[in-house]
């Protein structure tokens, strides 16, 4: 469970990052924080594993103060993959970049080798494990930059712009890739510009704007409002535009995914052939 | 890297900001002469206090504090020393000379650091461009320094997001003796390092697909002109440095010791 009480960041260039951010995740959620650019989303997931302290207010952790342990023990804890796979690639072979963490951690020999495989085979790199990860495509580095976390197996899970650069099948992997883990009761956080892959996922959705978490609710409610969205520079999904823009034939305004969109759509063509 | 945010331009306006470059650099150079040509303290302090003007004028007081205190570590390194040394030296006593000498060395230190931040904080790297082109000296050269100056905090952003990339996978850069803590810095060199060439490499196909060294005669949007401010300038930079020179050669110059004795 990640307790954020009323936490104000400014870095030392005097940027304030964050204004008065308050809220709870607890164990099992699956959280989106979208937002512009700037908003301060990877400002606020920097918290969540101690590398950012909070200048004011304060983030605890299943009830610790990020303040008080280091951030190699809040990283056993929090899993946080970066934006950029090509900030933390650097062994030889796509098999070391994985055992890096898991040797930091402390695991035994045994255990390495086993997760190695394990963690290669949930994101299909498992013909990579002898490649440098340098040769590899960008979709392919960014894909083992997360499964290089997931090795060490957090509780808590926090992907930052984890659909970059992925084409649509992986995108697609990717998603089930997540809904297995919060099947698994795993906290799963992404931040995201993609609204599509939110809709997909139908997260609880925080929407940032200018350092402040201006919205809060699910991703049903929150991607169908118009006006919220566009406070925070968000576009609804494609589905929802469509439905908002057919209200006047009677539709509901507040659908944004595909089965139940198709549902709906099949009903009034069947009775519009009656 | 508070040392490199004393290096970061702002775009702002000021007097000082306004002056020729080259002028600004040779005043630069003309403090660095003054600033080794002397050893005692005295002068050292005035040369000191001369740059405080500048810095207030030009309105960059908290970047230039920043730098300051970037410098400060290297400063208590030369303080000490140079007062061991000559603690040691003369024979496991502490002098008023001594101290005064020391305290010296390191005023010497931080008047080449004040200096310096002062220009690069009022200058642009364009204009530092472009007050290299137009001394002739070849734009392919000129284009290298400007992108290297241009580069460095980016540089020193992105060694910091990699430093955190890392400690979010468990990398503790303070665990070990002191081999093991050289070692535990090559996962941040290495992406660094990497992406440096990569950038390099998308860096020259963007410049040669907006016609890099299309034509031979490049010409300028801007062309740097001589202002009053920048006369001015030549007159104090003459004028310290020929006082300073007149100085060393002419008088003795008494220690602070010796100054307030007198005086009281």
């Amino acid at each position: 469970m990640i307790e954020v009480q009323d936490v104000y960041f400014t870095y030392p260039n005097g940027v304030d990052a964050l204004k008065g951010v308050s809220l709870t995740i607890k164990n099992g959620e699956f959280v989106a924080i979208m937002g512009e650019n700037g908003a301060g989303k990877t400002t606020l997931v920097k918290h969540f594993n101690g590398l950012l302290k909070p200048t004011n207010g304060s983030v605890l952790v299943d009830g610790v103060d990020t303040r008080k342990v280091s951030v190699a023990t809040l990283a056993r804890k929090v899993g946080l993959v970066f934006q950029n796979p090509d900030h933390q690639l650097f062994s030889e072979t796509v098999e070391e970049e994985i055992a890096f963490a898991l040797k930091n951690f402390g695991f035994k020999e045994k255990v390495i080798k086993k997760r190695i495989t394990w963690a290669l085979n949930l994101l299909g790199l498992a013909q990579y494990r002898k490649t440098s990860p340098f040769m590899l495509s960008g979709g392919e580095r960014k894909r083992v930059a997360l499964v290089s976390v997931l090795a060490w197996n957090p509780k808590i899970l926090i992907l930052d712009e984890p659909t970059i650069g992925q084409d649509y099948q992986q995108k697609e992997n990717l998603r089930q890739f997540i809904m297995q883990m919060k099947a698994q009761k795993r906290t799963i956080i992404i931040v995201t510009h993609d609204v599509e892959f939110v809709a997909e996922c139908n997260p609880r959705v925080l929407l940032m704007r200018e350092g402040r978490i201006v919205t809060d609710g699910d991703a049903q409610t929150v991607l169908t409002n118009p006006e919220i969205l566009t406070h925070a520079s968000v576009v609804p999904p494609q589905i929802a535009q469509i439905f908002i823009r057919l209200s006047d034939l009677g539709l509901p305004k507040n659908v944004i995914d595909v089965y139940e969109a198709r549902e709906i759509l099949l009903n009034i063509l069947k009775e519009h052939a009656k | 890297m508070s040392v490199f945010e004393g290096l970061r331009f702002r775009r702002v306006y000021s007097p000082i900001h306004n002056l020729d470059p080259r002028i600004k650099f040779v005043y630069v150079c003309a403090i660095f002469v003054a600033a080794i040509i002397f050893w005692e303290l005295l002068p050292l302090m005035i040369l000191f206090l001369i740059q405080i003007p500048f810095v207030l004028l030009a309105g960059v007081k908290r970047e230039w504090l920043r730098s300051m205190r970037g410098a400060a570590f290297l400063a208590t390194v030369i303080f000490l020393t140079n007062f061991i040394s000559s603690f040691i030296g003369a024979g496991y006593i502490v002098t008023t000379k001594n101290v005064e000498n020391a305290v010296a060395m390191t005023l010497r230190f931080i008047v080449l650091v004040e200096s310096f931040s002062v220009f690069f904080l009022t200058t642009s790297p364009d204009h530092l461009g472009l007050a290299l082109e137009q001394t002739h000296i070849p734009y392919e050269f000129c284009f290298a320094f400007t992108t290297a100056v241009r580069f460095v905090p980016v540089l020193a952003e992105e060694a910091q997001t990699i430093m955190d990339a890392q400690k979010a996978r468990g990398l503790e850069l303070e665990r070990g003796n002191f081999l093991k803590r050289i070692r535990n810095y090559i996962p941040i060199l290495i992406p660094l390092i990497v992406g440096s060439i990569r950038r390099s490499l998308e860096l020259a196909e963007a410049m040669e697909s907006r016609a890099w060294g299309a034509t031979k005669n490049r010409t300028n949007l801007y062309v740097l002109k001589m202002h009053r401010g920048d006369f001015v300038l030549i007159v104090i930079t003459v004028g310290i440095l020929a006082t300073a020179i007149y100085i060393r050669l002419f008088f003795g110059i008494p220690s602070l010791n010796e100054l307030l004795g007198s005086l009281f």
